[in-house]
């Protein structure tokens, strides 16, 4: 006999669980006390949201699920960011919380929340477990739903009274969903066309969207640009999709893409849009996008295909799956016509650079280049939101698959401190560098005490500008400098809020000191606060305006020190 | 355009909200949605009808295609398909008219389910167009009151094994 508790707690170890994140309410109070007496390990975070954040940090760098829990009410609803988050970004997530007892529900109990409607919009699924007898079918199709297909976050909200009922549970039940009806596989169909579209291009580009990290297909996507020679851009969350480092990895693309990658994106051909949902931030204009180019969409979520572009092929499937059916295909021969290609990028390249050198007050971009210079491509990095997250984005190579955490569909700031610390509890033989800008930072701080407590070696980088610096920017240039909300008065001096949680802390504001400064936050041991006063008039450019194209993009061109919308000759 | 839908769920407590909510955020507003348990009890044949956008419809109709709890959907909006809605109207029929709407009601074959002293409540099946029909015709003696079913749907022949 067991109850509930210890079967969730069984369940989670049998499943390889190493840990979960979260923080005890009364609802929960019965799990947390078989949690204390099992193996499994528990971090107490210092808000619910954190735990979410923190996981989804540990599952993005790990590529296994992550859990956690919440009580009743409060605790439930404080997940919701980070549970959002999850959704938007495909990130295996299990939530757990407590729920009144099964009786009590529906009376506006004592912290009582409806939190399997409240996330309903944002997760795969969510259970409210109404019975012992089910729950092994609950968790069960949980984990499956949560770590197939396209990942995402799944709820199970527990009342009180079922963490201690007992009961016989047998593991092996058939799963509560099974009838789901199977739409027919195209692939068959499909790939000598797309076989034939890839061996008539002239200007072919890859797109490499986060699916492919969750697919783990980036091997296979070296490979095969390798066989092919065709350049590859990326989107935000495909960044750790292809290392920056190889000689066809253009970068980013969209509203703060490279130049060369955007002009790329808008002159190529073909385009091989791989495990990417073609959000606005990419597309501008989404019924403009691309008219005369061959779109391939390869995705495994069915419903991103045709949802925001038309493409003329369009497959349901694994990108892994895909890449390795191509290169089965094989005798890709590089013609003429892709060095062409590549001479054109070249020059875009050559012409359109990302500025590497600065003058004046201390730039993001330069403290970005010198912790890349220092901490190397294969560290992993983590960003909150805002200018600084652009900034890395274009800036900083990343070159290792999940080497690079992000929240990219929701864009929710507070996430960067906690899911640098869940990534540095999965990945614990690796330093974790996280930039953060001074607004995001203070939106979830009180993570440093956890951080404290288990002496992670989270290096903390603060791209401090004393503004909500992407707000400014874009009252800066969208509504003509008109500022409202967007500076940060009352900044805290965050060397003494690191010295009040014991965390060694520096500030820098000067070019000269950089360097220095950088080598001290990279060789201190366990965390480290670094408050770099960077300028806050700095703009991410290029910047397409929403809804513009994607060569459509203001910035400083050519050595030109005034803004203007690029137009190409 | 007009279309249906034909969504087999899993019997289950949410799914409703969890389709409706699936429509309503992308602005549709739901004509008429019926839902009934099935053959079998463990699972609820929905059918919606809703007006809109085709291609965001079909974005809509894969997104409940995703939801594990729905089984199947099926947009049968260009099926040949077999459908019925139900209508209860209570028309206003004195001594002097009387006469003339049970003439009304016999010629669309409906039924008369209730006599009151000044009106008639009078049951109507059919598709759309004999709906819009048998209201028209009643209308000049004065509808008092209407209820109206959704509509139900099946695919004509073979095919149709429910699921
Ligand atoms: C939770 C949340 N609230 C508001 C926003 C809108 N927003 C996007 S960027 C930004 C400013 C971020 O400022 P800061 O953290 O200092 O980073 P910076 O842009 O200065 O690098 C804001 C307010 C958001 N993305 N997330
Ligand atoms: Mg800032």
């Amino acid at each position: 006999m067991k109850n509930g508790a210890q079967y969730i707690i069984d369940f989670l170890l049998k499943k390889e669980v190493e840990m979960v994140f979260g923080y005890p309410g009364g609802q929960i109070l019965n799990f947390y006390e078989y949690l204390g007496k099992s193996q499994l390990k528990h971090v107490l975070v210092r808000h619910e949201q954190a735990a979410a954040h923190a996981a989804c940090g540990y599952a993005r760098a790990t590529g296994k699920p992550g859990v956690c829990l919440a009580t009743s009410g409060p605790g439930a609803t404080n997940l919701v960011t980070g549970i959002a988050d999850a959704y938007l970004d495909s990130i295996p997530l299990l939530a757990i919380t407590g729920q009144v007892n099964l009786n009590d529900i529906g009376k506006d109990s004592f912290q009582e929340a409806d939190i399997t409607g409240i996330v309903t919009p944002v997760t795969k699924h969510s259970y409210l477990l109404e019975s012992l007898e089910t729950l092994p079918e609950v968790l069960d199709e949980a984990w499956q739903v949560a770590t197939s297909g396209r990942p995402g976050p799944v709820l199970i909200d527990v009342p009180k009274n079922l963490f201690l009922a007992e009961g016989e549970m047998t593991d092996s039940r058939q799963t509560l969903h099974t009838r789901k009806v199977k739409k027919a596989d195209r692939t068959e169909e499909l790939m000598p066309e797309i076989m034939e579209a890839l061996r008539k291009a002239k200007q072919p580009l890859i797109l490499a969207g986060g699916g492919l990290v969750t697919a783990g297909a980036c091997g296979l996507l070296i490979k095969l640009v390798e066989e092919t020679g065709i350049p590859v851009v990326n989107t935000l969350m495909g960044k750790s999709a292809y290392p920056a480092d190889q000689p066809l990895a253009l970068g980013m693309v969209g509203m703060h893409g490279v130049a060369a990658a955007n002009l790329a994106l808008s002159s190529c051909d073909l385009l091989l849009c791989l495990g990417t949902r073609l959000s606005d931030r990419i597309t501008g204009n989404r019924r403009q996008f691309l008219e005369e180019a061959c779109i391939i969409h390869v995705d495994v979520d069915a419903a991103e295909l045709q949802k925001n572009v038309d493409a003329n092929y369009y497959l349901q499937l694994d990108a892994r799956i895909f890449l390795q059916r191509l290169l089965d295909e094989g005798n890709f021969k590089k013609n003429g016509d892709i060095a062409k290609w590549h001479q054109q990028i070249s020059q875009w390249q050559q012409d359109y650079p990302l500025p590497t050198t600065f003058d004046g007050l201390l730039k993001p971009q330069e403290v970005i280049l010198e912790a890349a210079r220092q901490a190397g491509s294969q560290a992993v990095v983590v960003t909150d939101v805002g200018q600084h997250q652009m900034f890395v984005a274009q800036y900083y190579p990343i070159g290792r698959c999940r080497n690079f955490l992000t929240s990219g569909g929701l864009g929710a700031m507070g996430f960067g401190l906690p899911a640098a610390m869940g990534a540095a509890f999965g990945r614990p033989e690796e330093d974790v560098l996280l930039f953060v800008g001074d607004g995001g930072f203070q939106m979830t701080l009180q993570e440093l005490a956890t951080i404290r407590e288990h002496n992670l070696p989270v290096k903390i980088i603060i791209l401090n500008n004393s503004t909500l610096g992407m707000i400014h920017q874009w009252q800066n240039v969208i509504f003509k400098k008109h500022y409202v909300a967007s500076d940060l008065p009352a900044l805290p001096d965050f060397a003494k809020l690191a010295a009040a949680y014991d965390i060694p802390a520096v500030t820098a504001a000067k070019r000269e000191e950089l360097s220095q400064v950088m080598e001290f936050v990279l060789k201190t041991k366990g965390p480290v606060i670094a408050d770099f006063r960077v300028d806050g008039e700095e703009l991410v450019l290029p910047f397409v305006l929403p809804g513009g194209k994607p060569q459509d993009m203001l910035g400083r061109w050519q050595g030109e020190t005034h803004l203007r919308s690029f137009s190409r000759k | 355009m007009r279309h249906t839908f034909a969504v087999l769920v899993e019997n289950s407590p949410g799914v409703l909200s969890k389709v409706a909510g699936l429509f309503s955020r992308r602005g549709f507003n739901i004509e008429s949605l019926v839902v009934s348990e099935t053959e079998d009890s463990s699972t609820s044949r929905m059918t919606i009808v809703v007006e809109g956008d085709n291609r965001v419809l079909e974005q809509v109709g894969k997104q409940l295609n995703k939801q594990v709890d729905i089984i199947k959907v099926n947009d049968i909006t260009h099926e040949e398909t077999v459908e019925r809605q139900l209508c209860l109207i209570r028309v206003s029929a004195d001594q002097s008219t009387r006469q003339e709407v049970l003439q009304i009601t016999e010629v669309f074959r409906c039924r008369v389910v209730d006599i009151g002293r000044k009106s008639l409540i009078v049951e109507a099946t059919g598709d759309e167009t004999k709906m819009q029909a048998i209201i028209r015709s009643l209308r000049p003696f004065g509808i008092m009151e209407l209820v109206r079913t959704g509509k139900v749907a099946m695919i004509r022949g073979e095919r149709n094994k429910g699921k």
